[in-house]
């Protein structure tokens, strides 16, 4: 029988490194392995010992480009260890900031990362010079989404301004105003960008995947919610560990996550918009529909049309909140420290991110754990190759080790992360 | 696109918290309020998309930089955008693998880099987090802070001749 291994070493446009491994034998895809090979980072160990205050900013260092989503996490599950709830303005002004970090960050995505994979080019450098109208539009998007960062998080890389029970400066009706008039442009940038990505050419794949996101009642979830998925889980964010477990697996830096009961399951746009498309707003909802896309989307391929939608619903909801700002008289609550565990689960832009930490009586950190997305969706990734790479097969060893690139870039992957966490090896015959 | 303005900048790039890496910034520092008139100075992370806007308003562009090329900590490059592009993998990478040799290749891609595009590089030597310089580089941005302020006398100056004449 004959063997062939398609690898690729390093990975390319994803966030840290990591690698690819896919052994083909006989016609079928015998296993595909996504190596982390990025060193562990030992936030975890790193925090314990220090105040509870000081959870926001050191695992904003996480990562350079979901800051927001480490320090919304670490809040939440401070306040709810310390029995202290945000709400009002200053959680509005978690919103925005959450906006300002999707926008970013899935723009980014898009425009560099992934759209260049559809188009047939290398990256965005070769892209631009045939397509500079389309990255002129994304990095003017991406732009709204720093500046929104920049006001409302203190600075646009590794924002400083969160603090648990709030901020440290709120901005004022007079700052925001500029912001608007932004947003608005960067909403119809970003109605234009759901428009360009539903023209790509999608491959036909779809799975019957395991969606896990948050699910608000009324909203469309950045930071509060039950953790559901469409296989009928719906619990609070403090039973996390009942129904996830990870493991070390060998080739990975990176623990991998599994459902107790359920083995690999998703999260990210496609799980969030799955358990919440009718949390959308109108704009955003119609643009997914005009785009061809129904309440649920399963082809991980089209995972860069939803993220655009995505985009174009924290441009609305930036809007909304800006509208409907009315400065608060401070910028924090009063938090008072105590013995406790808490629980905080956000959607990052590549999915949820959950943070527990167990307080001492004097406020520092007893234990800490964080569960990053791309360590959950580890194991989907590596079953969608092996899903999807059987029918590519009769491709040249190139434009096969593209595809499986490709595939991998359908999550976004943020291996640096992940690794507390690319190079691809394709092996066929 | 705002070229073909006369706009000159200088930015100074990098992480002030990682040791070496904050050697553009440093310099930066250094030649604030000492310039020709005119010149826009400022301090940047190095953020791609932002990078490529800054080079897109301006016809004169001076980047400095860390870099990790092999050579001795301190060592100065000087590297004219026009005739060659940054070595990759010599600068320090932003978010998602774009730094500035990323950047500065999207901007000629788009568009015309600045008609001048010159970048000057500090080798480093340590990039610890809350590091100061290492003594090499400080040694290294007093040198650079004098050739930038010197260079950019100059071809003001002859930019303002040219403009009379």
């Amino acid at each position: 029988m004959t063997r062939k291994t398609i690898k690729v070493d390093y990975l390319a446009r994803v966030e840290g490194e990591g690698a690819l491994k896919v052994v083909v034998e006989g016609g079928r895809v015998k296993r595909a392995q996504l190596s982390i090979f990025e060193p562990p980072r030992f936030f975890e160990a790193f925090l314990r010992g220090r105040s509870f205050a000081e959870a926001p900013d050191v695992t904003a260092r996480i990562c350079g480009i979901c800051p927001v989503a480490y320090q919304m996490s670490a809040v939440h599950a401070m306040e709810d260890a310390l029995g202290v709830s945000v709400t009002g303005p200053l959680r509005d002004l978690r919103r925005l900031l959450y906006c300002g970090e999707w926008i970013e960050s899935h723009t980014l995505h898009i425009y560099m990362l992934h759209a260049p994979d559809f188009l047939g080019y290398d990256g965005a450098i070769d892209m631009a010079r045939d397509h500079g109208d389309a990255v002129r539009r994304g990095l003017d998007l991406k732009k709204t989404g720093n500046q929104i960062v920049g006001l409302v998080g203190g600075r646009e890389i590794h924002p400083i301004n969160v603090r648990v029970g709030g901020f440290y400066r709120v901005p004022t009706r007079r700052e925001l105003d500029p912001l608007a008039e932004r947003l608005k442009r960067a909403r119809e940038l970003a109605l234009e960008t759901v428009r360009w990505v539903a023209g790509l050419e999608f491959p036909d794949r779809e799975r019957d995947y395991t969606f896990v996101a948050l699910r608000h009642p009324d909203e469309y979830p950045f930071s509060e919610g039950h953790i559901a998925s469409n296989r009928g889980l719906d619990i609070p964010n403090a039973a996390y560990d009942d129904h996830f477990e990870e493991t070390h697996v060998e080739r990975s830096t990176a623990l991998h996550s599994r459902l107790r009961d359920g083995g690999a399951y998703l999260v990210g746009p496609l799980a969030r918009y799955a358990l919440n498309f009718d949390r959308l707003s109108p704009l955003a909802r119609e643009a997914a529909q005009e785009a061809g896309l129904g309440p649920v989307c399963t082809n991980p391929y089209q995972s860069i049309v939803v993220r655009a939608v995505e985009v174009l619903y924290a441009c609305d909801e930036a809007l909304r909140i800006i509208g409907g700002y009315q400065q608060p008289d401070r910028p924090a609550v009063p938090v008072e420290p105590r013995a406790g565990t808490g629980h905080g689960a956000t959607e990052a832009p590549r999915g949820l991110l959950y943070h527990r930490y167990r307080l001492e009586k004097d406020g520092a950190i007893a234990d800490a754990r964080i569960v990053p997305p791309t360590s959950q969706n580890q194991a989907s990734i590596e079953d969608d190759l092996a899903n999807y790479i059987e029918g590519f097969l009769d491709l040249p060893d190139e434009a096969l080790r593209h595809r499986c690139e490709q595939t991998v870039r359908n999550y976004d992957p943020c291996i640096s992360c992940a690794t507390h966490f690319l190079r691809l090896e394709i092996e066929r015959g | 696109m705002t070229q073909g303005n006369g706009r000159c900048i200088v930015l100074g790039i990098g992480n002030p918290d990682r040791g070496d890496d904050g050697a553009g910034r440093a310099v930066a520092g250094r030649l604030r309020g000492t310039l020709p008139e005119g010149v826009f100075l400022a301090e940047v992370d190095g953020e791609a998309t932002d990078l490529v806007a800054l080079l897109e308003s301006a016809d004169t562009a001076y980047l400095v930089d860390a870099c990790v090329s092999g050579a001795p900590a301190g060592t100065v490059h000087r590297i004219d955008l026009g005739s060659a592009p940054l070595p990759p993998g010599t600068f320090g990478l932003s978010t998602h693998g774009l730094g500035i040799a990323e950047a500065v290749e999207l901007a000629r891609a788009l568009g015309p880099l600045p008609a001048r595009c010159v970048v000057y590089a500090i080798e480093g030597a340590l990039f610890e987090t809350g590091a100061p310089l290492s003594p090499a580089v400080e040694k290294a941005v007093e040198e650079v802070a004098g050739r930038l302020r010197a260079e950019l006398t100059e071809f003001t100056s002859k930019e303002k001749e040219t403009a009379r004449a």
